[in-house]
Parts: C-alpha cells; sequence; structure tokens
C-alpha cells in the first residue's frame, strides 16, 4: 500500500519528523510517498531514511520532489 | 502511462520530457555535485573550510574568536546603521552579505532558489529577537561559540551546555507537537528581500557616502574596529556561504538531529567545524586555554549557560541555528528572514536597553531580559501546536 506524507512547506526538522512517524506506522511492503518542496527536505529524508536501513527513490514531480522509501 | 514510454527522456508528471543532450549532462553533473556535497564528506569538508577561514579572518584582523559570528557581526551592522548608539561595536560586516551572497549564488546555480514564506512570520521575528539577545548575553552566536572553544577559551564550554539544554527543551517542545505551520511558495521575486539587502549594504560599504549625520559609522575603537582587509572578509564568507548552502550546515540542527532521532549527519560538520579552527589557532598561535581573560568574554558562568540555553531553544523553535537562517534567507526564504531581520531589531535593542555583556559580564538588564526570552520561548513552544 503507498501511504502519501504531505511535508511541503514545513520547516526543519517537520519533514523527517513526519517521515519517521510515517515508517513507525508503516507495516511490511508499505511505500511512503513523502512529499517534500526544498532541497534540503529532499536529502534529508533520504538519508534518514537510508540509515534506518530502508530504500529511498527521488522524482521531482511539478518543481517539488516525492521522496519514495520502502523497507527492502 | 505506459512503463518505459519515456526512453531516454526524464518522466515528469506523467509526461516525457525530452532534453537537448548538453542539459541533460549538465544535469547530471548538478546531481553529482549535490550529491557529493549531501555526503557525510561533504558536511565535514564544509565544516572544516568553514572553521579554517574563520580563524584566518582572525589572523586577517577580525577580532579574536570572531572570525565569523553571526550575531555579533549583524549586531556591529546595526551599530554602523546607527541603530544602536554602542560605540566600539559599529562596522557594517562584509561578512554577512559575503554569507547571503554566497547562498544565493549557490541556489541560484543549483536552480534552488524558491520564493516562500507565511509560516507564522511574527512569531519567527520574537524568536530572531530573543535568540540576539541570549547570544549578545554569552557574547556569540553558535559559531562563535565553536570558535571560542577552539581558541581556548573555556567559557564558551559553558555556552555549549546552555546551548544543549535549550536545544534539548526544544526538542520536547517538537515532540509535543510544535510546529509554526507550512509556508507557501510565492514568486521568485517575493525572496529576494535578504539578496537585495545584503548588495545595498555592501553598496553602503564600498561605495557609499558617509552622510552629515555620520552614517555609516565605524569604530574607532574596540572589536568593531578590528577587521580584516574587505575583500578577504567578504570573499571568505561568500565561499563560507556556498559550501553552507550546498551542505546544508547547521550548527543547531546537528545538536537538534543527535537528541531527537540519533542522526550525526550535521554534527559531524560542527565537530569539522572546531577540529579545523583549533588546527588553524594552533599553527597561527591564536590558541591560549583558560577561563580568565579571554578575548571579548566574560566569565559569570549562569548568564553564559542561560545566555546560550535561551538561543538554543529560540533556533531551534526557528529551525536553525543563525548561519543557516542566513543561508536560508539567501535561497529566498522569507520566513527565515524574517528571523534574521529580528534579529537586528534584537542587537539593536540589547544594546539600547543595557542587555548586551562586555567583558565585565551582563548588562545591568541582561538577566531580566533572559529569563523574559525564556518565558516568551516557553509560550511559543507551548501554544504554537498542531491541534491533535
Amino acid at each position: 500500500m503507498s501511504i502519501v506524507v504531505d511535508a511541503r512547506g514545513l520547516s526543519c526538522p517537520g519533514p523527517v519528523m513526519e517521515t519517521v512517524a510515517a515508517m513507525a506506522r508503516a507495516g511490511a511492503g508499505d511505500t511512503l510517498e513523502v512529499l517534500v518542496d526544498s532541497a534540503t527536505a529532499r536529502d534529508n529524508v533520504a538519508r534518514t531514511a537510508r540509515t534506518r536501513g530502508w530504500n529511498a527513490d527521488i522524482e521531482a514531480r511539478s518543481g517539488d520532489f516525492v521522496v519514495k522509501v520502502w523497507k527492502p | 502511462m505506459v512503463p518505459g514510454a519515456c526512453e531516454g527522456a526524464g518522466e515528469e508528471d506523467g509526461r516525457c520530457r525530452f532534453r537537448g543532450r548538453v542539459a541533460l549532462e549538465r544535469e547530471e553533473r548538478v546531481d553529482r555535485v549535490t550529491r557529493i556535497f549531501a555526503s557525510r564528506w561533504g558536511i565535514l569538508l564544509a565544516g572544516a573550510v568553514i572553521g579554517g577561514i574563520a580563524a584566518l579572518l582572525q589572523w586577517w584582523g577580525n577580532p579574536p574568536n570572531m572570525g565569523v559570528c553571526v550575531a555579533c557581526m549583524e549586531r556591529d551592522i546595526v551599530g554602523a546603521l546607527g541603530f544602536h548608539r554602542a560605540e566600539p561595536v559599529q562596522y557594517l560586516r562584509p561578512e554577512i552579505m559575503g554569507l547571503v551572497l554566497g547562498a544565493f549564488a549557490g541556489a541560484l546555480f543549483f536552480r534552488e532558489f524558491r520564493g516562500r514564506g507565511g509560516s507564522a512570520p511574527a512569531v519567527r521575528f520574537v524568536l530572531g529577537f530573543f535568540a540576539m539577545t541570549g547570544a549578545l548575553v554569552f557574547l556569540g552566536c553558535p559559531w562563535r561559540m565553536l570558535l571560542r572553544i577552539a581558541g581556548g577559551d573555556w567559557n564558551g564550554l559553558v555556552g555549549l551546555c546552555g546551548i544543549i539544554a535549550g536545544i534539548g527543551v526544544g526538542t520536547l517542545f517538537l515532540r509535543g507537537g510544535y510546529t509554526l505551520g507550512r509556508s507557501q511558495k510565492g514568486p521568485a521575486t517575493s525572496g529576494l528581500l535578504w539578496p537585495v539587502l545584503a548588495t545595498a549594504l555592501l553598496a553602503l560599504l564600498l561605495v557609499g557616502p558617509q552622510l552629515a549625520t555620520g552614517v555609516p559609522f565605524a569604530s574607532k575603537q574596540g572589536p568593531g574596529s578590528m577587521h580584516a582587509p574587505v575583500w578577504a572578509s567578504l570573499a571568505g564568507a561568500a565561499l563560507v556561504g556556498f559550501l553552507a548552502q550546498r551542505s546544508r550546515f547547521c550548527t543547531v540542527g546537528g545538536i537538534r538531529d543527535f537528541l531527537l532521532i540519533r542522526d550525526s549527519h550535521l554534527l559531524s560538520g560542527a565537530a569539522a567545524l572546531v577540529v579545523a579552527a583549533l588546527a588553524a589557532n594552533l599553527i597561527l598561535g591564536q590558541f591560549s586555554p583558560g577561563f580568565r581573560g579571554q578575548p571579548i568574554a566574560h566569565s559569570a558562568h549562569l548568564w553564559n549557560f542561560l545566555g546560550m540555553a535561551l538561543s538554543g531553544l529560540a533556533f531551534v523553535l526557528a529551525g536553525g541555528c543563525p548561519g543557516r537562517q542566513l543561508i536560508l534567507a539567501g535561497e529566498g526564504d522569507q520566513d527565515a528572514g524574517i528571523f534574521a531581520l529580528g534579529m537586528l531589531s534584537g542587537a539593536a535593542f540589547a544594546h539600547n536597553f543595557g542587555v548586551a555583556s562586555s567583558p565585565a559580564g551582563p548588562g545591568p538588564w541582561g538577566p531580566a531580559a533572559v529569563l523574559t526570552g525564556l518565558a516568551a520561548c516557553f509560550g511559543i513552544g507551548f501554544f504554537m501546536r498542531r491541534k491533535a
């Protein structure tokens, strides 16, 4: 299942905290789609996911970014 | 959309975007550089270069342990413009302009400049005001706190304990749902506030007239009279601004992320700053350890601790240290720009109302201002909460 986390417009550490909270809720097979609107938030979210052993992929979408996060 | 339909082209919004090869190659280069700076090595490099440049600027004439200090230097600019009358601390410090314009250049070149704002601006102004209050009671922003430690000023360690305490309290508010809400996208021009302000201040310094009123003021003695050559300050700070923009360097964020989610990425950058500045200070003969007689510092431990605790709390509630706020302002973030304006007015207030410290200790109203600031920040932390 795909879970959308809208972290657009949040300043640090909002996007990372929203992502960590959603990771705690996610079950096996879930994919998080974290929407962010700054390169800083994009890199922070991807790094946080990867350091916790999750996969993270980045996609550009209409000037914003989607960071897809899932358990390997 | 059929998978693979965009072979050889970028896919965006479900449509293929065909770009010329030159554009694609440029994007790949930009991506590669972005990844390097986002890595552990990138943040370590940024921290080390900032520490090294700061030590060099001191060697070239900046006040001791004040190679780069966002709070002190903004305060000097406010004084140069005549908003406070503390004569020893008036100078249009080009480091501030360099930081903003270096970040502006980095954001433009890497296409990260975005006009945005509208996330509780008045609250951010107040946070900036009290962040400056705490910094001027301690005598330094978080960057100078680290530079003071790297120069052997152990009062800086008391400040470090204070800032960790303040940030720790801030993370409790964050865990409790504290937020200043979302910012909104605006036209790119809406993000030009600080780049334009920095350019205007720079023009005033380099080619501006001195008015009959004496503005811009320049200290004849005291810390404001000590400065590296203008071009060294400007170029050094622009490089710092560029590197900090690319690496997202943030001292307060480093401590916050470590306390909040045990992430040491940003913290390693701050550590690199201290190590590089310490090494440079030892080589340049600028290291003199001790508590007493340290330059532009005092040993009122309680107020060093509480001053930095107030700063740390205000910075973490606003999302980053003052250097980071200037970098964000250079990237088009109006909210960070408002925070920086709050810091400017806090500096004027601190000197006009006897709040700022001197080497003799806190000003007569310093303790009252710090306690007022702590009460205000606790109130902001408590009441600015997302409704459950």
